[in-house]
């Protein structure tokens, strides 16, 4: 459906875009993630036909963004960062305008602008003026004034920024409602965001693009090595965290044991295997036959954000995480 | 052209439902109707003179009423120009609603026209308000209708040259005060490019003076229809138009 190959966008003097070049399958939700100032929106604005790219060739629902941008724009829907919403208009006849502008008209219009309204939870606000909405009903407005005309893709520039909890759930969902009919991309800073809505991300940094794959193999690729993580409980109270974990370093196959928390007789570890092996059932075996209990013991997969940092951080990423940098992020997942 | 008028409309929306347009028609109404009382009362008491000295000259309403309001008119329009297209494009880069405009399927020419077009449209509602002034002139008077109509055209063409650069003018920033000051500057500039001729007869006077918009007034006030003039308008309108579509353009390429 989206077809971007070697999309470069220079200004004066920064490069925002360098030779990005990816797809997009009918019907997906995409994530387009990375650090502020990434150039996710530069993309997204080539892609929406409101910049040209300096390089480079970018095809959404077939055709060009440079040769024919006109049937690129009526195939598109575009929520920019800030909602481009009217304030001195009632939400209701801004939705009306925006139908028209994409070539909508009449009875079909006027169906279509309740329709969207109550998909997009404004319909309580309709007759209302758009400067006297509250930051989340004016993003939700502008969402709505993106899908008014069904258009085939969406392109959405950071669809939660400035919703509070309850909406960003609302608003995820509707996303994942509109996927199927719509091809999606949404860009984002936020990576739960892209673990909840998307099934493919594309990371881009400093305007590069730096991973693309399904959400999933992303978690993995970042894990080469098995993660465990442990709750262990001594049956008397005596018993301390220490001991523990000398008798787990002693169990074949652990390269690292890390004390992530301890309450009591009652403690975490976050466990690593060398390379390509399988400790969990040793583990088990090595506490139980201690004498202590196992109150629980799972696999920690990377979370995504920590994928992301390895991505995009570059050198740094690449060191051993020190024990705070390794806390921080446990708490994270 | 379905599109043009669908910008044109949401433009004259806007003017209506914030007290730009009351006001500026308000202000218009004021300052129009006392340069009426006041050429009025000159021309009643120009015509009692005459009276009294015995030998009535004939006098004639279009040619000591009409003409030189007509003339009052275009100059004071030149202070209500900037206020209208002051915001056309600077408020939607401001508010980022030009990222809509910008992304709809809808031609640059389509969007500029159509804004142009709501400024026209709001200049005529001005213009409409004088016109109660004159209708007065009618009802009392005997004067010549058809000056007056060739008057107005020539009101509506050199307003549509000075609200194309004004639309122009619009696009170059986000700040409407600072697109207000600019298109002021060039009214007035243009306007008053015609002094030279007062004292110079050089060739590089008679271009500048040619380049004012009050030199080509003329004749629209003594009711005559001149093409030339007509024409100099008509390339106004068309440069302005011609240089916000290239603005328009830059604007991607840079922005």
């Amino acid at each position: 459906m989206i077809k971007v190959q070697g999309l470069t966008k220079r200004y004066a003097h920064t490069l925002a875009v360098d030779h990005i070049s990816f797809e997009v399958q009918k019907g997906q939700i995409v994530g387009f993630l990375g650090p502020n100032g990434a150039g996710k929106t530069t993309t997204m604005r080539i892609l929406t036909c409101f910049l040209p790219p300096s390089e480079g060739t970018a095809n959404v629902a077939g055709f060009d963004v440079l040769e024919q941008p006109l049937e690129v724009k009526r195939r598109i829907g575009y929520l920019p960062e800030t909602p481009p919403v009217y304030q001195e208009m009632e939400v209701k006849e801004y939705l009306t305008f925006v139908g028209k502008l994409k070539g909508m008209s009449g009875s079909s219009l006027a169906s279509r602008v309740s329709e969207v309204a109550e998909r997009c939870a404004v319909g309580d606000v309709q007759n209302k003026l758009i400067g006297k909405l509250s930051k989340g009903y004016r993003q939700r407005v502008g969402l709505a004034q993106a899908i008014i005309h069904n258009p085939e893709v969406l392109i959405l520039d950071e669809p939660t920024a400035g919703l509070d909890p309850k909406q960003i759930i609302e608003t995820r969902d509707l996303i994942r409602s509109l996927a199927g009919d719509h091809t999606i991309i949404l860009s984002t800073h936020i990576l739960p965001e892209v673990e909840q809505t998307c099934e493919q991300v594309l990371i881009i940094n400093k305007g590069k693009l730096v991973a693309t794959d399904s959400v999933h193999n992303l978690q993995n690729r970042a894990r080469g090595a098995e993660s465990v993580m442990l709750e262990v409980e001594g049956r008397n109270s005596a018993l301390d965290a220490q001991t523990i974990q000398h008798r787990l370093e002693t169990v074949n196959g652990v390269s690292r044991v890390l004390l992530k928390d301890s309450r009591g007789n009652r403690s975490v570890f976050e466990v690593e295997s060398l390379k390509d092996r399988f400790i969990r059932g040793d583990l088990a075996r090595a506490i139980v036959e201690s004498g202590w209990n196992l109150n629980e013991l799972r696999p920690s997969a990377m979370s995504l954000e920590e994928v992301f940092l390895q991505l995009t951080g570059g050198e740094k990423a690449a060191e051993e995480p020190t024990v705070e940098e390794a806390l921080v992020q446990g708490e994270i997942q | 052209m379905r599109n043009i008028w669908v910008i044109a409309q949401k433009e004259l929306n806007s003017y209506f439902v914030s007290p730009v347009a009351y006001l500026l028609l308000t202000m218009f109404a004021v300052i129009f109707g006392f340069f009426f009382w006041n050429s009025v009362g000159y021309f009643n008491a120009a015509s009692l003179q005459s009276q009294m000295g015995g030998q009535a000259m004939p006098m004639s309403v279009n040619e000591y009423v009409i003409r030189p309001l007509l003339s009052n008119i275009s100059v004071v329009g030149l202070f209500f120009i900037p206020m209208i297209t002051m915001r056309l494009f600077a408020e939607e880069k401001r508010l980022g609603t030009i990222e809509l405009l910008a992304t709809s399927p809808i031609r640059d020419v389509e969007i500029i026209v159509g804004k142009w077009l709501s400024a026209m449209i709001l200049y005529a509602i001005l213009l409409l308000f004088s016109a109660i002034n004159f209708a007065f002139l009618f009802r009392y008077g005997n004067p010549d209708w058809k000056p007056l109509a060739i008057g107005y055209l020539g009101l509506l063409l050199q307003a549509g040259g000075l609200l194309a650069i004004g639309t122009f003018i619009s696009t170059l920033t986000k700040n409407q005060i600072i697109a207000g000051a600019a298109t002021f500057g060039v009214c007035l500039l243009l306007w008053v490019l015609e002094w030279v001729s007062g004292y110079e007869t050089a060739t590089w006077a008679k271009v500048l003076a040619y380049m004012s918009v009050i030199t080509h007034f003329d004749s629209f006030s003594k009711g005559v229809l001149d093409t030339k003039d007509a024409v100099f308008y008509l390339s106004v309108i068309f440069l302005g138009l011609f240089l916000t579509t290239r603005s328009m353009e830059s604007l991607r390429w840079r922005s």
